[in-house]
This record gives structure tokens, sequence and C-alpha cells, in this order.
């Protein structure tokens, strides 16, 4: 398919809207503004974090419509109409005025799979997506493990409590199932 | 006691915010600042003859340009040089912006600040630069040529000769009935935190002060050089370092040129002005490290004993010595390791390239010294046909010889006195945990699956927490909150937990009452950094002592109300109480409204302080000689020398003759750092330690070409160790305190990376028979080697045969 569609200019605008953690938010930006910088400075969601800004790191990942992206490689109106969630959309409402962690987020402060935390939020949302895609009634495999943990770059842990953290969620998601 | 919570894994409590993306991290801060940008260097070595930032000028959102022709007063000079050195004695450092020359590929020669950072990146990105070539020293055997040199009026590009030596080497290598001489390089990596630098800063032009964030690793030093360089009363500037995401050394250098041309920009504009360093900035303007060549001869008896060594480095400093030649003197005088060297001599020339600036990485030059003293060791075993964990074994620093002196100057200026350890407890256990004496059926296993396989070790001493001093401030409020403070910052290890579990521990209260800050000037204004595996000793120290001062206080105070004796009381979960007598108690926090006498009652607690509630003598003053309101206490630890902590590791590589591919399928750790605060954390610092021992010995290095232009400067093309490349690590540990401070710590944070390069090519040439002279090692090289005819084989391969 071939479409024929003006060059825009580095200048021009649009208006994104998107639902954000289940909040609907709308911005109007440059056209080439990067959903990483959309949603650190255009939303104030400063929780996603660029590494690299090359799509090798992994620490901007967010979810769009559930499947982990690489926020730095995308641009802000490409998710126009999407489901958005940052790390900070990871825990629940609890229905009493506080918040429920993720199982993963859970995981992380139980295991010490964090140091600086830098990383931790790419690392957080990729692995929530992965064990969301799962049937959380199966035992996690180290195969699992690996895959969930392979695409992201730490510098302070080496990875093992990480993996461990992943483990945790899963057995905690497990038990939630039964 | 309930409190006692040294040396529990207790969770740490600056995880909260971080999991939760409430983190604070320099670019999460100043929302609407305006942006910098620079123009940096395209060039390794260049004059700088024109700047031309007239096509910037159209840029819509462009609110500012300076070249080194705006820069005024002491902004003007050179950077500072942060540590001299008698030794040192061509020293170097650049400008904030380049001032006619530029010596490596990144160094900043315009900044431009605009509306946000797409904007300033365009108008930067119009500024025409034009630069003269000049001839580009790269890699330590060119700068020995010196066909070339980097700066000028240092032709021969040594900017320093580093000379230690605990007897005539001479004779003693004459005397030596082996002697062996051999060549050896180790290779550039860089911290790489997944966080690069950062500034931002605000200029309250009614108030006169400056408030700066900076992602690093000394902000009280970095608001001293602001002050300096920008003519400020130090009063005027409060220097915070906000949550640090990863430093390993890179964020101890300073001021980054940028850490004074963004407050510079924000006081000329009176506006916000913030720079966030991108993954290409940090590769090619901030620091790497290890590059080496070390020429060592030993001398040794029949048994293996090492009776002299001669060792000469060359050290790539890269293009400027800001930090003197601090790694360096960690090479040369870490490089003795556990072992009892009789004589010694090390000449360490620092010299110049063009290249990004060389300064501490995790190590700081440790694992560099480790790799020579190593490597020795495996040649010696080699040489003699005897196991390379006996070799090792009869060298041996023994737990009857502490304190230990190898008459060697430490990077403190302090004497090199080993402090505790227990060596060949460490390597027992090594062998014990990895199965060194089974690796005969190791091998065998791998034959059979047409694998090689070898193992390796590399023990070590490290000097951590090394002076002039940490001070710490614990404050208790009325509340029962109990604040502490320390100057030093952290990037990552926890300090928030730690230092907590050591004040909890020393007050006697839970440790949900305690907060801990760090690194904030506003807070706590004397410190020296975060480096050397120092915080938990120095700043550990520090609060305790604080803590104890507190302590001291609140049970004279709750003696005076409870009319008890002071020697009867204790502290536990924040009651002053009488030892065995219930009831007989005092909240601690009341114990703080009235050490504080007041005059109005701002609350209902605060009524119990005031002048007509408290019962006091007519004959004394509410606040007694020499006392002082309030429930608080600083203090300050100010160690004699350097604690010295210990280890060793152990590696089993596997590796494909088919691809040449090198796995490490174990790895084990024995580590020693005296008495351990928070076991978890120190066992994650011991695995992000190996991640990085693993990343420096297979897969990181800086490939510079002989233009001096970093080819690999980016995460595509450097290789840092995702999940998949990092062994499972076996962990033991073993605990001799050091008797030179008073909780008995030694330091863990840089230990877990300091063997891994010397480890593995011992590991690598076990399984190869081939000498490995040159680290990192890709599958590449080895294959080259292997087929390399002339490439020389160990004695242990030609013996056996095996492998071909």
């Amino acid at each position: 398919m071939t479409t024929s569609i003006d060059p825009p200019q580095v200048d021009s605008e649009r208006t994104v809207s998107v639902t954000v953690n289940g909040v609907h938010r709308e911005a109007t930006v440059p056209v080439r503004r990067v959903l990483s910088d959309f949603l650190r400075d255009d939303l104030g969601l400063t929780g996603t974090h660029v590494g690299c800004a090359h799509g090798v790191c992994g620490s901007c990942t967010v979810m769009v419509d559930g499947d982990p992206v690489r926020s730095c490689l995308v641009l802000a109106v490409q998710v126009q109409g999407a489901q958005v969630t940052t790390v900070e959309g990871l825990a629940r409402d609890d229905h009493q005025g506080g918040q429920v962690l993720h199982p993963v987020q859970e995981a992380f402060r139980e295991c010490h799979a964090l140091q600086c935390g830098f990383c931790t939020p790419g690392f957080l949302v990729t692995i929530a997506a992965g064990l969301e895609a799962r049937d959380a009634a199966e035992e996690i495999t180290e195969e699992e493990v690996d895959e969930l943990v392979g695409g992201n770059l730490c510098r302070c842990t080496g990875y093992a409590n990480i993996k461990k953290a992943v483990r945790h969620a899963a057995a905690t998601m497990r038990e939630d199932a039964r | 006691m309930t409190t006692k919570l040294f040396g529990e894994p207790v969770r740490r409590r600056e995880d909260a915010r971080l999991i939760t993306g409430r983190g604070r991290y320099l670019d999460d801060i100043g929302a609407g600042a305006l942006a910098a940008a620079f123009v940096r260097s395209p060039h390794a070595h260049a004059r700088v003859l024109d700047v031309d930032v007239e096509a910037a000028l159209d840029v819509e959102g462009l609110v500012a340009v300076y070249t080194y022709e705006d820069l005024t007063g002491p902004m003007a000079e050179p950077l500072p040089v942060l540590i001299p050195h008698p030794q040192l004695h061509a020293p170097r450092t650049g400008y904030p912006l380049a001032n006619g020359v530029v010596n490596h590929v990144g160094e900043p020669v315009v900044m431009v600040v605009a509306t946000d950072r797409y904007v300033a990146e365009d108008a930067a990105e119009r500024i025409v630069v034009t630069y003269e070539e000049l001839p580009v020293v790269v890699g330590v055997d060119a700068a020995r040529e010196a066909r070339a040199a980097v700066h000028e009026d240092v032709p021969d590009n040594v900017a320093a000769r580093h000379h230690q030596e605990t007897g005539d080497v001479e004779p003693a290598l004459a005397a030596a009935p082996h002697t062996l001489s051999f060549t050896q390089y180790i290779e550039r990596s860089a911290c790489m935190p997944l966080e690069g630098k950062g500034v931002h800063a605000r200029w309250d032009a009614d108030d006169a002060s400056l408030r700066v964030y900076s992602s690093t690793q000394a902000s009280t030093s970095v608001r001293a050089a602001i002050a300096a360089k920008l003519e400020l009363s130090l009063d005027r500037v409060e220097v915070i370092a906000p949550d640090v995401g990863g430093g390993f050394g890179v964020k101890i250098v300073h001021p980054w040129p940028e850490e004074l041309l963004v407050p510079m920009a924000a006081i000329r504009l009176g506006r916000e002005v913030k720079w966030a360093e991108d993954r290409r900035e940090h590769f090619i303007s901030s620091a790497h490290e290890r590059q080496q060549r070390q020429e060592i001869t030993v001398g040794y008896d029949d048994d293996g004993r090492i009776t002299a060594l001669d060792v000469h480095v060359w050290h790539d400093n890269g293009a400027y010595t800001p930090y003197g030649i601090i790694v360096p003197i960690v090479t040369a005088t870490q490089l003795v390791g556990p072992y009892a060297i009789p004589v010694y001599r090390v000449v360490v020339e620092s010299v110049f390239t063009n290249t990004v600036i060389v300064t501490p990485y995790r190590g700081a030059g440790r694992p560099q010294g480790c790799y020579a003293m190593e490597r020795t060791m495996d040649r010696i075993a080699d040489d003699l046909g005897l196991d390379r964990a006996e070799v090792r074994r009869r060298n041996l620093i023994t737990p009857d010889q502490f304190p230990y002196d190898h008459h060697l100057t430490f990077q403190d200026g302090r004497p090199v006195i080993y402090d505790s350890g227990d060596y060949p407890g460490l390597l027992d256990k090594l062998v014990a945990l990895v199965g060194w004496d089974e690796a005969g059926a190791l091998r065998a296993d791998a034959r059979s699956r047409g694998k090689m396989l070898g193992v390796g070790m590399a023990l070590y001493v490290e000097g951590t927490g090394p002076g002039p001093y940490e001070g710490g401030h614990v404050q208790v409020l009325g509340s029962g909150k109990v604040l502490v403070s320390t100057g030093l910052t952290s990037q990552g290890q926890g300090h928030e937990t730690v230092f907590a579990q050591i004040v909890a521990s020393e007050l006697g209260v839970p440790i949900e009452d305690v907060e801990v800050h760090t690194g904030d000037t506003r807070r706590f204004g004397y410190a020296v950094g975060t480096f050397a595996s120092r915080a938990a000793v120095m700043s550990g120290n520090a609060v305790a002592l604080a803590a104890r001062g507190v302590r001291e206080k609140a049970i004279r105070i709750a003696a005076d109300v409870l009319e008890a004796n002071p020697e009867d009381l204790e502290i536990d979960e924040g009651l002053v109480q009488v030892r065995g007598t219930p009831g007989a108690s005092i909240p601690l926090r009341t114990v703080a409204v009235l050490s504080n006498p007041l005059r109005y009652a701002f609350d209902e607690a605060a009524k119990q302080a005031t002048q007509f509630a408290k019962a006091g003598s007519d004959d004394k003053p509410p606040v007694a000689e020499g006392d002082a309101p309030g429930l608080e206490h600083r203090d300050y630890y100010s160690p004699i020398r350097s604690t010295f902590a210990s280890g060793a590791h152990a590696a089993v590589v596997e590796i494909d003759p088919a691809t040449w591919e090198i796995d490490v399928v174990r790895y084990a750790v024995v580590h020693d750092c005296g008495n351990v605060v928070n076991p978890m954390i120190v066992e994650g610092q011991v695995h992000g330690g190996v991640a990085q021992g693993v990343g420096g010995a297979l897969y990181e290095r800086m490939a510079y070409d002989a233009d001096g232009q970093l080819q690999n400067a980016s995460f595509m093309d450097f290789l840092m160790p995702y999940a998949s490349e990092v062994p499972d690590i076996a962990i033991d540990h073993q605990e001799t305190p050091s008797p030179l401070n008073p909780l008995g710590i030694k330091g863990a944070g840089e230990a877990g990376v300091i063997p891994g390069t010397a480890a593995i090519a011992s590991a690598i040439e076990d399984a190869v028979g081939r000498r490995i002279t040159s680290m990192p090692i890709s599958p590449t090289e080895l294959y080259d080697l292997m087929r390399n005819e002339t490439a020389e084989r160990t004695q242990a391969s030609l013996q056996t045969g095996v492998p071909a």
C-alpha cells in the first residue's frame, strides 16, 4: 500500500489524545515529539525514564494497548487513541483510598531487585506485561524468566535478583489465580 | 532489644518511591526549565579557528548561545586539577568551553540554551565551527612513541611518573632462582550508569542565591567549585544530589563543564536551565577507565614464593588529568593484593591521549592491579608445574601478620597497612565453593560434549573507606521522627536503609521513625563524596557517632526527669526506660520536646517544655553551660587510614571450539567486608560488581579508531551484559571486623568487579592452553589467537598436549 502524505514540518503540531493509566489525556505537541518525552514533559509522568534514547536499554518501556513498547522510539502521534500504561499505572486502587502494588512491584522490593532504580520502571512494565499475557496458573519456567528480563539493561544488580523477583511475582500471581 | 537491626537483611526504604515511578532523578526536576545542548568537537585534536553562530539565531525558541568568548573571570580559566600530586608533573585540564584547542571528540565548544531540548539541538546543529585538524594520539603505545603530542608543551605525552618501591628490586631479582618477564594489556571500559549526568540550576535574583541539582557523587564539592568559579559566596549556593541513576565513579569527577555552565546561564538569564546528558554525550564526553600496558618482571623460588616484583605500567589518562593520578596510585598500591611481596617496585607512567578522560570506574585501578598480580601467579604456577591455588597459598599474608605494612603510600596519602583479614580462609572457602579440585571431572565432561573447559581464580585486597572524613547529624523531633543526614551522596547503594539501620540500632528506635537524607548541602555542608567503597565505613560510622551523642543527651535529660541514675537507663523502641523497672519510662519524643526550653507552646506537646511547666533549678540557666537546645548531635568520623576488605573469585568457562564463544558457566565469590550492616544489600553489590567484571572481561571496550573517533558510542555497539551474559553467582561470606572503626566495617561497593578480568583470563588460558595477554577478549580474538602459530602455549598445555 502506498500512501502519499505531505512531509510534516518539524514544528507542525498535532493534538494527541490517549488514555494513560486509565485517565484520558490530551496535549498539543510538535509531531516529532517522541512518546517518552510526551509522557514525561507534556503529561508530567516522569516515572518513565530515558536511558539511551535509541531503543536498546528498555528503561523507557511502557505498555501500549497491553504490549511493551520502547517509548523513546515511538512518536507521540503514533499512539493516538491508544491505552498507555506507565509505571505509575501498575498499582491498582484498593477501593479504600489507597493503592495495591502490582505483584511485580511487590516482588522487586521483596527480592532487592533494584539498586539505583533508574532502569526499574522499564523492567517492571516489561515484566508486568509479560506476566499478564501468560496463563498465571502455570508455573513459570526458567526460559520464560530469561525471556522476560532478557531485553532490558541494568547496570547495578547483575540481574540475579531481578530474575528472582520475576519468579516471586509469578508465584504470587499463580497463588492469586487459584 | 527489638530494635537491633544492624546485620539484618532489612528491605530497602528507598524502594517504595522507586518502584512506583515517584523517584526524583535529575531530569524529573524542573519541568518547564530552559534546556541546554552542546556543540561538541567532532575531532580528536584540532584548533578551533572560528565559531559561526549566525545560522542558529533564526531558530525560534533560541534563548542564548555561549562560547569561550563569553566566559569571564575564573570561568575563563582551566578547570581545576582536583587532586594535585607532586608526581603529577604535567597536569592539564580543559576549559568549560574549548579555548582554541580541542583534545578529544566530544569536548564542549558551544552551549546553546533554548525553550526545550529539541529546539536547543536544532540551533546547535546550525552552528558552524571551523577546525584545523592536528595529529592525533590514541592508545598507550602511540602515546609512548610520542610521534605527536596531545599537549604542545608536553612533548613526551607523560603527565605523571608515579613511583614506589619497598626495597632494592634489581639485586633481589638477580638473586632470584627463577625470573619471568612479560607484557600484558587491559582495555578501556566505562561506568555507564543508566542515567547520564545532568544539571538543573535555579537562580533566585531577589535572594541572590543559587540552587543546583546535579546527578553527582560529590555535592558538597560541586557546591564549592560552583561558588569559586562563578564568584559566589559559598552560603549563596546549595547543591543537591537528587535520586541518582547510578554512578560507579564517573559522577565523582567535578566540576564537569556543564555543572558550571548551566548555573552560569541560569544566573545570566534569570531562568531555570537544565541539561540532561544523552547517551552519546556520555560515551564521548564523560569518562572511561582501565586502559594500561603492564610490563612485569617477577623473581621467585623453587616453591613459587615471590622474592621480588618489578612492574612498569603505562596508563592511558586520556586528554586531561582532572582527577590527578588516583587511578595509577591505586593500581600501584593495590597490585600486591593479599600477598607478602618482599621487594616491590612499581612505576606508573600516566600518558596523555586524544581520548575521553580516564577517571575512576568502580574498582578505580584495582582491576588492573589485580590482573597484573594474579596473572603473575598463574605464570609462576605454570612455569613450576604447580597448582595455581597452591602458588597463591604459599604467598599469602597469614592472619598472624596483621596489621601488615606494605611500606607503600595509598591514594589517601596514608600508609598501606592492612588492618585485618584471613586470606588463607578466603582461599579455602573459594576452593570448596567452586569445586576447584574437581576441575578435572568438569573438564572431561565438557570434552565429552565437544567443549573446552577451564577454571581460573583471582584474589584481591581492596583499600576501602579512605578519609579524610565524613559527618553525620542526627536529630530527634518532638514528633518522634529521627532525622539523619550526611553530606555524602547515594547512587543506589541503599544508604537510606543502611544508615537508618545503624541509627535505629544505636539509638534504640523503630526504623520506621528514622528518615535519612544524603547529598544535600542544605542539610549537611561538610562531606567528601561517595567513592572507594567508603560510604558505609565513613558515613556509617559518622551517623553512629552522632546517634551515640543523641543517645547520651537523651539519657541525661531523661535521668533528670525520671530521677534515675543515667547508667540505669536504656532506650528501646523509642522509649527511655529504667532497666528492669516497667513503667519508669519517658518517650524519646518527649525528651526531644524537653530538650528545647520554650516560652511559647505552639502545640500540645510543646506545653511540657514551656517556662511555667518545666521544673528546674532556679540556680541554673534553662540551657546549661556547654549544652545546646534540641535533641540532636553532629559528629564526624575521620579514620587514621583506610580499611582493607578482601575477597576471592573463581570462574569456570566453557568454550565452543566451533564458534569460540566463551561462556562463564560457574562463578564463585568469597567476600570479606568486615561486619555487614545489611547482607541483602552487600550481596546485591557483589552481584552487580560481578556483572560489570564479566562485561569488562568479555564484552566491553571503547573502540577508538586511529583518528580518535569512538566507533561504538551507543548501546547498540558497546556491549554491556544483559541478563543472558551474567552467570549465576555462588557467594560465601567471611567476616573479619576492622579494628579501625567503631562499627568494625569495611567497604563493599567495588569488590565484585575487581578480580573478574583476572579470573576469567586465567580460566580461558586454562581452557585453551594459549597465553592470554590482552583483555577483554572476544570470540573473534580468541579464534585469531588459536590460529596464530606463534601464539605462546602454556607449559601445562605443552606437557599434557591438551588442548591441541
